[in-house]
């Protein structure tokens, strides 16, 4: 499976695959099932994340990352699914998306402060961008952030929704509005949990991602000191489409790697299972439909790879990935959707990873950016449209 | 303190070992790791160097570009300090002495006063290399050590024997102790020090650079042929009820296993 990897990779990289895998199928894969029937996972999983170093690969080491690369974050996306619950992996991987901001904008003392525990596994970190009236278009956010009247800190005011990990975060990055105009007047802030005026309003039931828990948040003029702004005023909206390259490559690893593990699934089933007197493998057309799989998942996972791969390079790449999240995304669509079929009834019950990771495979078009919304980007600033 | 370790790099324990189609050579398919054994070596090695300080190198003989990738993830990523490497065409077909002859003069080199190996590895099983080093450098051995402590100049290790019998013996360095299972347990990479891993120094030395001639290391055994165990006849699965399944086993334990 990893063969069209191995351009990019070193032994590092080699070895780091392994820890990820062992932790992976030893501390993840027993309790999959019960945690994503559970809804939830335990809140313990994020310390042994981060004592088995697979929690925060790629982050800096005087942080408490890994002080890896790019690859390694793949990798880390790559194995940690073998866990076979998508739910624990943005669970623990919501950190990716909400600490960027404190990392880019803000000053040591913030990351000091707000990064460290995070990496540690001692707290949970999630990121508010999404509100009830406004996804996609992010320029539209209403949530507001007021001066405050007693000093120089804030009132934030507003709601947010589909938060991942939002339900039992110990700090939200939340952005707000603190101008009127709609790129340039977004800030990012850092609310905690606990600070008055903030509550959990709802936790959101899911057709995927069970053992991740997602919320709706809502800010009632909730105080925060200026020490909790990141950046300064309007610096919010650029921070985040930076924010969104990050996201949306793991995204399309993730749908790489969720197509990649049921087409394992899938061709273990056709060794095994037989009908007609044969085992599946020796039908022509489940034969066919499993090298169409390997086909789909190859173009994923060269197209992935060779992103990530100037990403590393640092080199500007925001229509290609794109373009790599939203062929990913289509790939473990038709890939996932294949493996439960080759699975017959037993692909329909919930006994099973591939019907697990079908279902999971759907939020790949919507989360990060929509699928037209990818299009609309490949458009600008791919074809100059 | 210098603290060494010897190390070899082989075929992992389910990889696949198979002679070559002439039987004059075997073959492995699957994963090359770091033995088992020595694993506890480099494990017991780091947990020395953390609590008396000193530097730690492994040793071992092979070609670099067969084995540095293995040492670099498995023994420098788990905190030892360098790697030698001794290669030389002169030793692709060594024995047991010829290995140790060169391991010896590599660890003389280097001014170490305790060595830790693997009680053997896990591809050929000849388990006589360790010894042969110690006698060649003249040192104390201990071996299958499941307990070990420095003190100063001194040091005790406990002895597994037969029996689940411990002996506990004290001596002076320098010494080679041979690792059994039970010794410690390897503790896991982290990624930052597979990072720093990639930075470690390596040093590849060849028999003249140690000062042993290709003769010093010419097998006095050489093996003629290597052959395949007989075939294992294939599984039965016995068919039918509980109580047909159960009678059918017990009459094929007894007449065909005769192990009723
Ligand atoms: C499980 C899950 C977890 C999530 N986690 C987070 C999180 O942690 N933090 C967070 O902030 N958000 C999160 N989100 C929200 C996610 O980012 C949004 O759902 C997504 O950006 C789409 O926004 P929307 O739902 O408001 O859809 P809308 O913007 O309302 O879009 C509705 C439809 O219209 C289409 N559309 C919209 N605009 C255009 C256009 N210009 N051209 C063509 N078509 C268009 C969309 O593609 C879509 O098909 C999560 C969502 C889910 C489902």
């Amino acid at each position: 499976m990893s063969s069209f990897l191995d351009p990019y990779l070193d032994d590092s990289h080699r070895v780091f695959r392994e820890l990820c895998r062992r932790f992976a199928e030893e501390q993840l894969a027993p309790h999959a099932e019960a945690w994503e029937e559970a809804g939830s996972f335990p809140r313990e999983l994020y310390a042994q994340a981060a004592d088995a170093g697979v929690l925060a690969p790629t982050w800096p080491e005087a942080l408490g990352g890994g002080g890896g690369d790019t690859f390694h974050g793949v990798i880390a996306g790559e194995e940690l699914l073998r866990g076979e619950s998508t739910g624990v992996v943005v669970g623990l991987g919501s950190l990716q998306i909400a600490l960027p901001p404190i990392l880019h904008l803000g000053t040591p003392e913030q990351h000091r402060r707000f990064i460290v525990p995070v990496l540690a596994g001692e707290q949970i970190a999630a990121l508010a961008i999404t509100e009830p009236g406004t996804g996609s278009d992010v320029a539209a956010v209403r949530t507001r952030a007021e001066p405050d009247g007693d000093g120089d800190g804030y009132r934030i005011t507003g709601s947010k929704t589909f938060i991942t990990s939002g339900v039992r975060a110990d700090l939200v990055v939340v952005l707000a509005r603190t101008g009127d105009d709609p790129h340039g007047g977004l800030t990012f802030f850092v609310v905690e949990r606990g600070m008055a005026g903030f509550e959990v309003s709802r936790a959101l039931r899911k057709t995927g991602w069970w053992a991740s828990d997602t919320a709706e948040l809502h800010f009632d003029g909730v105080q925060v000191p200026a020490s909790h702004r990141l950046g300064d005023e309007g610096s919010g909206f650029s921070a985040l489409m930076r924010n969104f390259e990050g996201e949306r490559l793991m995204l399309a690893i993730n749908g790489t790697a969720l197509a990649a593990l049921s087409l394992e699934h899938a061709l273990a089933y056709a060794h095994q299972r037989e009908a007609f007197g044969r085992p599946l493998k020796k039908l022509q057309v489940i034969r066919h439909k499993l090298a169409e799989m390997q086909t789909q998942v190859a173009s994923a996972q060269t197209l992935t790879y060779a992103v990530a791969d100037r990403m590393r390079r640092g080199e500007p790449c925001i229509s290609e990935v794109a373009l790599a999240k939203n062929h990913a995304s289509l790939v473990a669509r038709d890939v996932c959707w294949e493996a439960v079929q080759i699975f017959g009834g037993m692909g329909y019950m919930r006994e099973t990873v591939v019907e697990r990771f079908a279902r999971d495979a759907r939020l790949l078009p919507i989360g990060g950016g929509t699928q037209e919304i990818m299009n609309e980007i490949i458009c600008r600033f791919g074809l100059g449209l | 303190m210098k603290i060494g370790i010897c190390a070899k790099v082989t075929a992992d324990t389910d990889a696949r070992l198979s002679p070559s189609a002439d039987g004059g050579s075997f073959e492995f398919s699957g994963k090359s790791v770091v033995g088992p054994y020595d694993m506890f070596a480099v494990e017991e090695a780091v947990q020395t160097k953390e609590k008396h300080g000193g530097d730690t190198v492994v040793f071992t003989v092979g070609a670099e570009s067969d084995v540095l990738s293995q040492l670099r993830g498995s023994v420098l990523a788990l905190g030892v300090d360098k790697a030698v490497i001794v290669e030389d065409p002169a030793l692709a077909n060594a024995d047991a002495l010829g290995v140790a002859r060169a391991l010896a003069k590599a660890i003389e080199a280097e001014g170490v006063d305790l060595v830790f190996c693997g009680k053997q590895a896990i591809d050929d099983d000849n388990v006589q290399v360790p010894a042969m080093i110690a006698g060649l450098l003249g040192w104390a051995q201990v071996s299958r050590v499941t307990a070990f402590a420095v003190d100063g100049t001194s040091f005790t290790a406990t002895r597994a024997m037969d029996g689940g019998i411990k002996q506990v013996v004290s001596g002076n360095l320098p010494v080679l102790i041979t690792a059994e299972r039970g010794l410690n347990t390897p503790r896991y990479a982290k990624l930052p020090a597979i990072m720093k891993a990639k930075k470690k120094p390596t040093e590849r030395r060849d028999l003249a650079a140690l000062g042993l001639s290709a003769e010093a290391v010419a097998p006095k055994v050489s093996t003629s042929a290597y052959g395949s165990p007989p075939e294992r006849p294939s599984g039965k699965i016995i068919e039918g009820d509980t109580d047909t399944v159960v009678a059918e086993l017990v009459r094929l334990l007894r007449e065909e296993a005769k192990v009723l």
